[in-house]
């Protein structure tokens, strides 16, 4: 039988402990044990993004990070991005331009761009495309996303 | 992903303890951004991973230490990147950090990750060569200083030692101020492995130094010492002829799905030529 190993983590500003399998990612573990499925499963080589979330204030994939390394750490989802039912402003943003079409990336989209913008408050388009560039949306929408997170930026002056 | 046991030691002594009780069954982990594909797709099968992040002697730093700027072995891209020493003494690492993967992995990915896994596409070998840098190595012989030129074997290769871990990358300062530039050609922008990764640093004796990855089973450095490359007064076609003797050693493989190997070999031309421009105008400028 697999070796469960204790692990304490922040998940979204709540504390959570709970017993995970090494082999398991930090992934598996917040959709499968946590039920937090809107960090998405897809690539899962690190080139698609869909699995972004943060990590002690830092963007990872967590389909590439083991959920035993997670341990101490602080974790934010895209389910941590609206406060008491109200919609982040980047939230706000990517429904407005329409940035979301089937939608599977936007859950990492967001999270990548949440971090571009608290590194860096007023991005040029070519700081959105290369803070975006580990995250792919097979529908095409990055014209709309760019547009959004530039959006964002501009109305937190 | 297939089931693997999984290590923490906070010292080194305990780390290489666990190395040396497992052998080639125990992995070490870094970043994880190559391991765990690997593990993942099950061309590595270890019984044991071993975390390094919390090795004490092993955390994130970047020292000044003499005449050396000393990366510790868990310090990620993204750190580097945005060093000022590194990026003021060391630009072309600088660069090189700043494109390898997305934000994401570079929030993850180790500088000794990236040689220790000795990919021949990996974007800070060719600085690295450049910069002459020295790998420091722990193993059950205790500590080890390798030259960078003797650290590369061929993809998944190094010349570490059973059971022997990186520590640290030293990077001495350059005796000479040198101006030097990474360049690559990558299939898209954004997010992509190198097609080919190339770096070229000029200094104050005009001497060149050359290092190019991702056109053969390991990167590649070769050296201008007469500095006939960096002279204003070197015809074209001299330079050519010079350029020509410093790719002799490129073997781009013809089953790559990145690029063709005639693709590679013209862009190593271009990137080479372009690359010596741009680390002239910065060894005259003193970037």
């Amino acid at each position: 039988m697999t070796r469960k190993i204790p692990i304490q983590l922040t998940v979204n500003g709540r504390a959570r402990t709970i017993e995970v399998a090494a082999h398991h990612t930090l992934l598996d573990v917040l959709r499968d044990d946590l039920q937090l499925t809107g960090t998405k499963e897809c690539c899962l080589v690190g080139e698609c993004g869909a699995c972004t979330v943060g990590l002690d204030g830092r963007v990872v994939d967590s389909c590439l990070v083991l959920a035993v390394e997670a341990d101490g750490t602080a974790v934010t989802t895209v389910e941590g991005l609206a406060v008491d039912g109200r919609l982040d402003p980047l939230q706000e943003a990517f429904l407005d331009r329409g940035a979301v079409q089937c939608g599977f990336c936007i859950p990492g989209q967001m999270m990548a761009a949440q971090d571009l913008l608290a590194r860096n408050p007023h991005p040029t388009i070519e700081e959105v495309q290369e803070g975006l560039a580990g995250n792919l949306c097979r529908c095409g929408c990055y014209e709309q996303i760019t547009e959004a997170v530039l959006a964002t930026a501009g109305e937190a002056e | 992903m297939q089931t693997f046991d999984y290590a923490r030691p906070t010292t080194l002594a305990e780390a290489v303890a666990l190395f040396e009780a497992h052998g080639p069954d125990a992995r070490p982990l870094a970043g994880g951004t190559d391991l765990i594909i690997r593990l993942r797709d099950g061309t590595l099968r270890p019984a044991v991973v071993v975390d390094l992040k919390r090795v004490a002697e092993l955390e994130p730093s970047i020292r000044d230490v003499g005449d050396s700027l000393v990366i510790g072995a868990t310090t990620v891209m993204t750190d580097i990147a945005a060093d000022a020493r590194v990026r003021r003494h060391f630009t072309a690492l600088a660069e090189a950090a700043a494109v390898v993967g997305s934000v994401q992995v570079r929030n993850r990915a180790t500088l000794a990750g990236n040689i220790c896994n000795a990919s021949p596409a990996a974007d800070t070998a060719p600085p690295l060569l450049v910069y002459g840098a020295i790998v420091v190595a722990f193993g059950p012989g205790g500590a080890r200083r390798i030259p960078i030129t003797e650290f590369f074997v061929r993809s998944g290769v190094t010349t570490l030692l059973p059971g022997e871990i990186v520590t640290a990358i030293e990077l001495p300062l350059p005796a000479r101020p040198m101006g030097a530039v990474h360049l690559r050609r990558t299939r898209r922008r954004g997010h992509d492995l190198a097609s080919v990764t190339l770096c070229c640093g000029v200094d104050e004796g005009r001497v060149t130094r050359l290092a190019y990855g991702s056109v053969g089973p390991r990167p590649v450095l070769v050296v201008d010492e007469r500095g006939v490359l960096a002279d204003p007064a070197t015809s074209e076609d001299a330079k050519d002829e010079i350029f020509e003797r410093m790719f002799a050693d490129a073997s781009p493989s013809p089953r790559s799905m990145r690029a063709s190997p005639e693709y590679r070999l013209a862009m190593l031309r271009l990137l080479g030529r372009r690359a010596l421009r741009t680390a002239i105008d910065r060894s005259a400028t003193g970037v």
